[in-house]
């Protein structure tokens, strides 16, 4: 089982990297191009890039497919949560409406409580992206082949 | 004619693609090839929006000094929705939108909103997709097939049979 | 209404418009952690009597203090996307509330038997998701935000659909065929919405409005209302465009068949009278004109050929559909009329037709439950078998082909008047034509039921069967409301009437 010798050395330094970048993308759409579908996506890649190197057996045994579900279900939790959260936090005393971020830390410039909040929300997209890509990749590519890969 | 022509080039590849797209869903008889179609049709949908959004000499909506004493995304979102209830007064929104936008504030701003919108219908396009595609392999796997005449005839044959 | 409003916890009555969206998309990722089916179904129970709750409280707030307009996420319309409850959304969301509380109590015995217990709690998820979907079509103020909620719906409908391949795999390719035509349809709306934002810059509807009327109609705008009138009518099964319609009901699970076909075409329908009425005015030249010439037209054809078809068709769940496109063209023609009168008579039918459907799909379902029967000779001798269900069946069947004492009639009343006020002779005719072509094909079903004996395995008659009683019981509040609201008509056609005025300016 060592034929892709090269590629399995090459993807194990890979994976690591790729991850990390998928969190700068997350992190820095606070100030520029990026945010929680694109990094979703880079990060649900580097699962991907494992999976089809060392083997669907492989990947669902380090990420299970009921991790993929819980991990989508979480992601809209927080991001609802959020919104939520705005409902019951209306701090200055007139009642703020769903998703109004000020709530998070009510200050005059308005500028950290829509920080928070973008952050938070961004997590769960992050959070549920990556989650259903994974889920997307486990059922097309978990199924039984037709034709077997030595008949090619 | 010439003229026109020119002064929209943006909508003749959005044309072309949009009616490659409706011609192989109507026109090809294999599930898979149709939802091809179909994402091209949607994907040149994308590019109408994306192409009214661009104001000539735009820079991208990113507001770099946060000035006026306002929050950095509310100046931009103010900036930009300026220059955009502005550019109701006409067909051509680009136009009129690049115009105004110089009252609104200093610098001229891209439209930012269609982008956010097809962002949007990106991921809607992408969910689609995956139900589609998703719902061929379930019908490879019924039917063993993915041809549209051929899965007619099955349904065909099960319901007379079943009817006598 | 004010006393379900105190039973809420402070402030949930203030963000209802927000909650009755939210709840059911919160909810769907619950119910998708669950790990069994019946609990699911309770998570989907407690959200339907929210969402129920919600749609009262409303109501309330509407016919007291007006048109309620909510801001996401504090930024004020135009800027931000708006939720906005008037008097024509109100009904649809007390519509989709109610008889989606009764359905999601008629699914627990019936998704049972129809689908995989490891599917269920997924099942129930998809289903919230397509909840949310609808309560946001009927509820946003924002012309994009329609779209992304007609294919939040749409996408989880195909889904559910598909998921009635367990009984019957043509459930698949159903779902695939509506797949493709509804993102057609949902395309080509969003081709619409993008010309009239190139037109207005505006993407919420009531600032659109303001700026289409001050602005006057151009080519584009003209585009615009094609677009999104074939886009909607898609969506709506509007008839030249409603042959994804017939399998797709006819081959989804039961539960899916009832709750769809009292919900999702009104809901588009909905969104269509919102943008022809609302974005458009009917007092332009090419709007009023495509009443006449489209709608009228269009409703007239689909209640006639669809009809036909419907009585020669096979299977019963198939024949309700063709019959449901027929039903649209009714309400087409209401909308078609252009008049006060016309739109609420049309809005009085879509909510009846929720009542006749919901229940005629859910006796099916009960048939199916208990024999396993969908061909129309299939139903022989089950008033014998089944006699409760029966009733039922028959009560919303003769409701209808529009028999007296049932609110089949009451529509039909209305829209006779309102055709007759226009001057529409040929339009009371093919009401008449239409309402004897029901009587054939609901007779069928009628008489199988009723006069044929039922069917005798090794020369035993099978035993009588009691439909368990959650299958029962919102079928029969159902048939009783079907009588119920011919006796007691006056607030359907108020909240129908109280709609038209609202956008029709009280002509």
């Amino acid at each position: 089982m060592s034929p892709h010798l090269i590629l399995r050395v090459v993807s194990k330094l890979l994976i690591p990297m790729i991850v990390v970048f998928g969190f700068y993308v997350q992190f820095h759409g606070d100030f520029g191009p990026g945010g929680g579908f694109q990094a979703g996506v880079i990060v649900a890649a580097a699962v991907i890039l494992y999976a089809l190197i060392f083997g669907m057996e492989e990947a669902r045994k380090a990420i299970p497919p009921v991790v993929a579900r819980i991990g989508a279900a979480t992601g809209v939790l927080l991001y609802a949560g959020v919104g939520v959260a705005t409902l019951f936090m209306n701090g200055a005393g007139e009642p703020l409406n769903f998703l109004d971020y000020d709530a998070l830390h009510p200050d005059q410039g308005h500028h950290t409580g829509q920080h928070y909040g973008i952050l938070l929300v961004e997590l769960g997209v992050l959070c549920t992206v990556a989650s259903v890509m994974l889920a997307i990749f486990y059922a097309f590519a978990g199924r039984v082949p037709d034709i077997r890969d030595e008949d090619w | 004619m010439l003229d026109i022509l020119i002064e929209r080039f943006n909508y003749i590849p959005i044309i072309i693609l949009m009616m490659t797209g409706l011609y192989v869903i109507i026109a090809t008889g294999n599930l898979v090839k149709r939802l091809v179609g179909l994402s091209l049709f949607q994907t040149s949908v994308f590019l109408l929006y994306i192409t009214i959004g661009k104001v000539f000499g735009g820079q991208p909506p990113i507001l770099v000094d946060s000035g006026h004493g306002e929050d950095a995304g509310h100046g931009a979102e103010t900036a930009a929705h300026g220059a955009e209830t502005a550019a109701g007064y006409g067909a051509d929104a680009a136009h009129y939108a690049a115009d105004t936008a110089h009252y609104a504030a200093e610098a001229v701003y891209s439209n930012p909103l269609p982008h956010v919108l097809i962002l949007t219908a990106i991921v809607v396009g992408v969910a689609t997709l995956a139900v589609g595609l998703a719902l061929v392999v379930r019908i490879r796997e019924s039917y063993g097939t993915i041809e549209d005449d051929a899965l007619n005839a099955a349904d065909y044959s099960l319901e007379t049979g079943s009817s006598e | 209404m004010d006393m379900l409003a105190s039973l809420l916890p402070a402030g949930a009555a203030v963000h209802a418009p927000a909650l009755i969206v939210v709840v059911p998309l919160i909810a769907a990722a619950i119910a998708a952690l669950m790990p069994r089916g019946p609990w699911a179904w309770g998570v989907t129970l407690v959200t339907a009597i929210v969402v129920a709750v919600l749609s009262l409280v409303l109501l309330g707030q509407v016919s007291t203090g007006g048109v309620i307009s909510y801001a996401m996420g504090g930024w004020p319309p135009p800027w931000g996307i708006e939720l906005r409850v008037d008097m024509l959304n109100v009904p649809l969301l007390l519509l989709v509330g109610i008889v989606g509380l009764l359905c999601v109590i008629y699914a627990l015995p019936s998704v049972a038997d129809e689908i995989g217990p490891r599917k269920e709690a997924l099942f129930y998820s998809a289903f919230l998701v397509c909840f949310a979907g609808l309560l946001g079509v009927t509820i946003t103020g924002d012309a994009f935000n329609v779209f992304v909620f007609l294919e939040i719906s749409s996408i989880s409908t195909y889904t559910i659909i598909a998921m009635g391949a367990a009984k019957d795999r043509r459930a698949l390719t159903a779902s695939y065929n509506y797949l493709v035509l509804g993102t057609i349809g949902a395309t080509f709306f969003v081709i619409g919405v993008g010309f009239l934002y190139m037109a207005t810059g505006t993407l919420n509807m009531a600032d659109m409005a303001v700026i289409l009327e001050a602005n006057g109609h151009n080519r584009v705008t003209q585009a615009a209302f094609a677009f999104i009138v074939v886009g909607l009518g898609l969506k709506a099964a509007m008839f030249p465009l409603h042959v994804w319609l017939p399998n797709a009901y006819a081959f989804a699970p039961n539960f899916v068949t009832a709750f769809l076909a009292s919900t999702a075409t009104k809901v588009a329908f909905y969104a269509l009278i919102r943008f022809v009425f609302s974005v458009f005015h009917p007092d332009v030249s090419f709007v009023s004109m495509s009443f006449t010439w489209l709608f009228a037209v269009v409703g007239v054809v689909a209640m006639m050929v669809a009809s036909v078809q419907a009585v020669f068709q096979t299977d019963a769940r198939r024949l309700l559909a063709y019959s449901s496109v027929a039903q649209v063209g009714y309400m087409m023609l209401g909308l078609g009329m252009g008049t006060a009168a016309g739109l609420s008579a049309g809005l009085l039918h879509l909510m009846n037709h929720a009542l006749m459907k919901g229940a005629l799909f859910m006796a099916l379902g009960a048939f199916a439950l208990n024999f396993g029967v969908r061909r129309v000779k299939d139903l022989a001798g089950l008033g014998q078998t089944m006699p409760a269900s029966a009733m039922a069946f028959t009560v919303a069947g003769l409701s209808l082909v529009g028999v007296p004492l049932t609110v089949g009639f009451t529509s039909k009343w209305y829209l006779v008047t309102a055709a007759l006020d226009r001057g529409w002779w040929w339009a009371v005719a093919a009401l008449m034509i239409s309402s004897l072509l029901a009587l054939a094909y609901v007779a069928r079903l009628l008489a199988a039921i009723w006069m044929e004996t039922p069917p005798s395995h090794h020369g035993e008659i099978a035993k009588r069967r009691l439909a368990p009683w959650m299958v029962l019981a919102p079928m029969g509040i159902l048939a009783v409301a079907n009588v119920y609201f011919f006796f007691h008509a006056d607030p359907l056609v108020g909240l129908a009437r109280a709609a038209a005025d609202a956008v029709m300016g009280g002509q």
